[in-house]
């Protein structure tokens, strides 16, 4: 073909090729998604509302109780990272929304005739709600710190924070983009979309620590990533906090779980339009 | 050269045949116009040569490439143009086409150049720097259209290209494809039931009817070989396809086609 590919000199090893291919695909998606949000940011400003009013109403009321055991940390210390978690989550999670709106305006046919590999358009899009949550650390953060929390600001930290972000971001819209694969319609993912998310969000160490929990939902929560996102968000953003799993195990639980979604969602891509 | 060849090529969903062994071959450079009722099956087989569906029985190849084994090999040397809306209305006309170039991997040098000439030749010059949502249905089609040729495809697949417009944006696609034609030599296939369109862009027309081909040939010859050859392509469709017109559209689809209708006219 007349394409420039094959007049490169040295032609790298097939594995490698691929592998950037892959990558050069993700980011146009990605960069597609960037340039959507450039034209309309108002999303993630009303986005930030929510995570708001849990931090200065459910947590200035909730500290004032101090009815919830959180150690060293005071209780908005302790929500915080949860919060941010919480509103990763929900943003992530509605993601199979607009895959759907897109199926049935058919922007996904064209997609997926155009020989760009599945997973790249699976997970640019992860990576675009890895932006969105990112913007909601900024203000999370921030606030955190202005309602008197310790936040760690070392760059290592900071960096780290985002990665967490990203990471949980792809993992919570590749479940939702396989959710919306499932059940095919608008109508029916809304009530899915429902009844999943809060489930996750309290079965999991995101306002309360897992120890309070009946000894049944210890269980489950250490089944749901978003337990390790808060754990690895929290000993990142609060100085002086120990991990509970360690980090390194929390990354290898978000990437492991991200890698896996993102490589079943790439496979049941192609039925989502039959 | 045949561009496009099928051999009995079958979709089945459940117990429902779609397209029922089909066997075609389109030649390099033709417009080739696929005709038939709600049903017949032409979707369902446009979306088989586009890779998007994998054939129950029988196979194709689309510029020498087998839609099955070499699925991505087609991908690359095809243009396809959903029925459905498929440009993206959070996006100026402009971003459409230059994300689609890079999809591609149009070099660089060669990306804005390819993206100006498809502009000004689907007459969008004016509109490329506005959101898409704020284009015409006649408009959106065009940008849709430009956007399936930045990488010179050997084949473009059409469906219902006009389905939903107004006489004159239709007039207007119709010119701008047939320029496609003189300007690329694409060969081109597309779905319709719009008997005019099918009259004045096709060289050469297949009915289809319950999944199978019931006529082909030439617009002429179909004419000539009914009611002592002054037939209109109208009655050639209604002796072929419309004698047992199936109830069609159920209330779903009403529903559906009405609102596409709207959103792209």
């Amino acid at each position: 073909m007349t394409h420039a590919v094959s007049a490169k000199p040295c032609p790298l090893p097939r594995p490698l090729a691929d592998a950037i291919y892959f990558w050069r695909k993700t980011f146009n998606i990605f960069e597609m998604e960037l340039r959507k949000l450039r034209h309309d940011s108002m999303p993630l400003f009303t986005r930030a509302v929510q995570p708001l009013l849990w931090l200065l109403i459910f947590g200035q009321v909730l500290a004032a109780t101090r009815a919830i055991p959180t150690g060293e940390f005071g209780y908005i210390a302790f929500m915080a990272p949860g919060i941010l978690a919480q509103s990763v989550l929900f943003i992530s999670i509605f993601y199979g929304l607009s895959i759907i709106w897109e199926r049935d305006l058919g922007i996904i046919h064209k997609f997926l005739a155009s020989p760009a590999p599945r997973a790249s358009l699976v997970l640019g899009k992860g990576l675009s709600s890895g932006m969105r949550g990112i913007s909601q650390a900024f203000i999370i953060v921030p606030l955190a710190y202005f309602l008197g929390v310790n936040v760690n600001w070392s760059l290592f930290n900071l960096l780290g924070i985002l990665a967490v972000v990203v990471l949980g971001a792809i993992v919570f819209s590749t479940f939702s983009l396989l959710i919306a694969i499932w059940v095919k319609t608008r109508e029916r993912f809304m009530g899915v979309g429902q009844f999943l998310t809060m489930p996750l969000f309290f079965a999991s160490n995101a306002i309360y620590p897992i120890e309070v929990m009946p000894e049944w939902l210890q269980v489950i929560s250490h089944f749901n990533p978003l337990t390790y996102m808060v754990d690895a968000l929290r000993t990142m953003i609060l100085t002086g906090s120990q991990s509970s799993f360690g980090l390194v195990t929390d990354f290898l639980v978000l990437g492991g779980v991200a890698t896996t979604l993102v490589w079943f969602a790439a496979r049941r891509y192609p039925t989502f339009i039959t | 050269m045949n561009v496009i060849e099928t051999q009995q090529l079958t979709r089945r969903f459940g117990s429902f045949t779609a397209v029922d062994e089909v066997s075609l071959t389109l030649q390099e450079g033709e417009i080739f116009g696929l005709l038939g009722p709600n049903g017949a099956g032409k979707t369902t087989l446009i979306k088989m040569l586009t890779t998007l569906l994998p054939p129950s029985k029988g196979g194709a190849s689309v510029a020498g490439f087998d839609v099955v084994r070499q699925a991505r090999e087609v991908r690359r040397v095809i243009g396809y143009v959903p029925q459905l809306l498929s440009a993206d209305g959070y996006l100026t006309g402009y971003e459409n086409l230059l994300i689609f170039a890079k999809l591609f991997d149009l070099p660089r040098q060669q990306r804005d150049e390819r993206i100006q000439r498809l502009l000004h030749m689907m007459g969008l010059e004016a509109a490329a720097d506005q959101m898409v949502s704020t284009f015409s249905g006649g408009m959106i089609r065009r940008l849709e259209i430009a956007q399936s040729m930045l990488h010179e495809p050997r084949v473009l697949f059409l469906d219902e290209p006009t389905v939903g417009l107004d006489p004159i944006a239709r007039r207007s696609v119709w010119e701008h494809i047939q320029r496609l034609r003189t300007e690329f030599s694409t060969t081109i296939l597309l779905t319709t039931h719009y008997m005019e369109e099918a009259d004045s862009l096709c060289q050469r027309i297949a009915i289809l009817h319950q999944g199978r081909v019931a006529a082909i040939g030439t617009p002429e010859q179909l004419k000539a070989g009914l009611n002592g050859g002054s037939a209109t392509l109208d009655e050639v469709f209604a002796h072929f396809a419309g004698a047992e017109l199936q109830p069609s559209g159920s209330y779903f689809e009403v529903s559906r086609t009405r609102h596409d209708a709207r959103r792209v006219g």
